[in-house]
């Protein structure tokens, strides 16, 4: 018989984490990210993690790090103004190849912006936020069993690919409460942190598995362009090393891509959605259909490395697309770049805080497939 | 074991990644062989000790060093050193910072790192310059002084160090030179002894820039400066160890914590 509880969007995110074994904590206190950092503050100590209340979230960030390559599993939670500052850190830990995750939950911006209301305005801040190219991989939940969910999944690709896993929840999300089945124990995968095998031929610390310091293998770390060892390298190695950072997440797009596909066989429209933003156009698309449009929905899980594929192998039939977002469009342009002319696209914004409406979805599908009939 | 000969120093550092990028003259390099000193008298196995360095002149130390090494950014070494010490306590854990690393750019994580009494070993290769970057005004640059960013000189009143980590609460402070070798690693292998926050002033000299700029760039005189300015004295700037007062030192609170709780101790 599996549990069911009342769950609220940070609780699953904490519970998420925990579950997917993070042992390293640090965070600052921000609204509507601080219940996961309070959970975290009571679940850890007593489970013999580490939590830590950090004198800023470019502090959190470093820590977060360090503690990854002490060999812990270690994430932050943040909002806007937060993840602002640690932007530095996150281009620290993609050139470094440090696992980590850090969720953004977001709220409505720029600067304090209005404390606190749901946004999705940070998704390119989360795709290239830092300074220069790197690797990202950036995700995002729709309901709170979802966020367990992401969490899960943020940790494990984290681990795989070696790089910052960005999770993007928002004000409604992190603060709503669903009645969910929680995951039991062994129910969804969890890919432990690597530790170095013992003996054997010391292994390069870049280029392959994670190895955590301070276990018989001595090599560096460093933020500049580097060699396999950590050691500082200049032009053509620089140019190996970027290619390689980029290209591990890039050339794996179909494998990061999380997303779920509704009546899109025969779809003449469809609506392209993420986070919390994919409630109201589930109904929205349910209604249309009950009303008689040939209307599909793709919801995505994952937002970078952008699926563009799953643009390209949209049905044939597919002529309208439209991006609800709680902002002035942002992951539109992606979806406009990736459907490359075979398909009209559109953005429906919404930026006063509040969450849109299935009627403003419905309304806008349903008014563009007219005009166009 | 105390160590004298360079076969001795040479086993703590990555020979084939010498030389340093430090100018001629610079006295950084003292400030490296004295932490090698102070780890040997210690015995601190290498692999036992950890090295993190922020972004300057200070921070390439890392990279010549054997021991477990990491350059971080700037300003933030004793945020990452922070989360390596909470995870690995065992871990013998030194950070090395510049004056604009350590109390300009990392000023906040100086105080709260001081406040927060980690066992870290915090030391400052104090040049009262920015070098890397060509000689700007740092925190620390006395007044008049010139740089790039004050070449009609300083009007800045500067940061006092061992002032600033009294009052932020740290554990040991002490301030040394690069001119007094033997107080140096003296000092440093106190500090490395030390359980809680530890930090460790030390005057080193920069005849590219500081020196330049300010009509004295020869090494040797500039060294001379520094014992000249430190001497006993009423108006000199005082050297030695300030506090050294242990008290319940935060990974060790937090390993209590957690047994407490049934957590075991250890992540």
């Amino acid at each position: 018989m599996k549990t069911q509880q009342l769950m609220q969007g940070n609780e699953a995110c904490a519970f998420g984490a925990l579950y997917a074994g993070c042992n390293f904590y640090a965070g600052y206190p921000i609204t509507p990210s601080s219940e996961i950092m309070e959970i975290m503050a009571r679940e850890l100590p007593r489970r013999g993690g580490i939590f830590l209340q950090a004198e800023d979230e470019i502090a959190s960030i470093s820590a977060v790090i360090g503690a990854a390559w002490a060999g812990a599993k270690a994430m932050t939670a943040t909002s806007g103004p937060g993840f602002s500052l640690m932007q530095e850190g996150i281009g620290y830990a993609a050139i470094t190849e440090t696992p980590c995750v850090i969720v953004d939950s977001q709220r409505w911006g720029p600067s304090t912006g209005q404390p606190t209301k749901a946004a999705q305005g940070d998704v390119m801040q989360a795709v290239w936020g830092t300074h220069g190219d790197h690797p990202v991989i950036v995700l995002t939940a729709d309901h709170v069993r979802a966020v367990f969910e992401m969490t899960v999944e943020a940790f494990n690709l984290a681990e795989l690919y070696r790089v910052p896993v960005v999770l993007l929840l928002d004000e409604i999300l992190s603060h709503m409460r669903e009645n969910i089945f929680v995951p039991e124990p062994g129910e969804l995968e969890v890919i432990p942190r690597s530790r170095p095998a013992n003996g054997g031929k010391p292994v390069a610390p870049f280029g392959g598995p994670f190895i955590p310091i301070g276990y018989g293998v001595r090599f560096s770390v460093t933020g500049l362009a580097h060699d396999d060892w950590g050691f500082p390298v200049e032009g053509p190695p620089a140019e190996r090393l970027l290619r390689r950072l980029v290209e591990k997440v890039r050339s794996k797009v179909r494998e990061i891509a999380r997303y779920e596909a509704l009546y899109l066989d025969d779809a003449r429209a469809a609506v392209v959605c993420y986070g919390i933003v994919s409630r109201p156009a589930e109904s929205a698309v349910e209604a249309l259909r009950s009303a008689g449009f040939k209307v599909g929905l793709l919801t995505l899980k994952t937002l970078w490395p952008f699926p563009d594929f799953l643009f390209r192998e949209l049905p044939g039939t597919v002529e309208y697309i439209l991006v609800p977002e709680l902002n002035l469009g942002q992951l539109a342009r992606e979806v406009e770049r990736a459907v490359g002319g075979r398909a009209r696209v559109e953005h429906l914004g919404r930026v006063d805080g509040y969450l849109l409406t299935p009627d403003q979805i419905a309304g806008r599908v349903a008014e563009s497939l007219e005009r166009r009939a | 074991m105390l160590i004298h000969t360079a076969a001795e120093y040479d086993r703590y550092l990555r020979t084939d990644k010498l030389p340093t990028v430090w100018c001629p003259g610079c006295g950084n390099g003292i400030i490296v062989k004295a932490f090698i000193r102070a780890v040997a008298a210690l015995n601190l196995p290498q692999d036992q000790v950890v090295v993190v360095g922020g972004i300057g002149c200070s921070g390439r130390t890392p990279f010549v060093l054997d021991f477990n090494t990491i350059h971080t950014t700037h300003g933030r070494a004793l945020a990452f050193a922070t989360g390596i010490k909470l995870v690995r306590p065992e871990l013998t854990v030194a950070v090395v910072m510049g004056d604009g690393d350590s109390v300009a750019i990392g000023g906040n994580h100086f105080i709260h790192a001081c406040r927060r009494n980690i066992d870290l070993t915090a030391i400052i290769f104090n040049n009262m310059i920015y070098g890397q970057t060509g000689g700007q005004l740092a925190p620390t640059t006395l007044p008049g002084r010139r740089t790039t960013t004050s070449v009609w000189g300083n009007i800045e009143p500067p940061f006092d160090i061992v002032s600033l980590a009294l009052g932020a609460g740290a554990g040991f402070v002490a301030r040394s030179t690069v001119f007094d070798f033997d107080e140096l690693s003296a000092i440093l292998e106190q500090a490395l002894a030390f359980k809680g926050f530890s930090v460790v002033e030390v005057l080193t000299t920069c005849p590219t820039y500081f020196g330049r700029y300010n009509s004295n760039d020869d090494p040797y005189d500039m060294l001379h400066g520094l014992k000249e300015r430190t001497d006993p004295g009423e108006e000199k700037l005082p050297v030695g160890i300030f506090r050294n007062e242990p008290r319940p030192e935060y990974t060790e609170l937090y390993r209590q914590l957690t047994q407490k709780l049934g957590g075991g101790g250890q992540p």
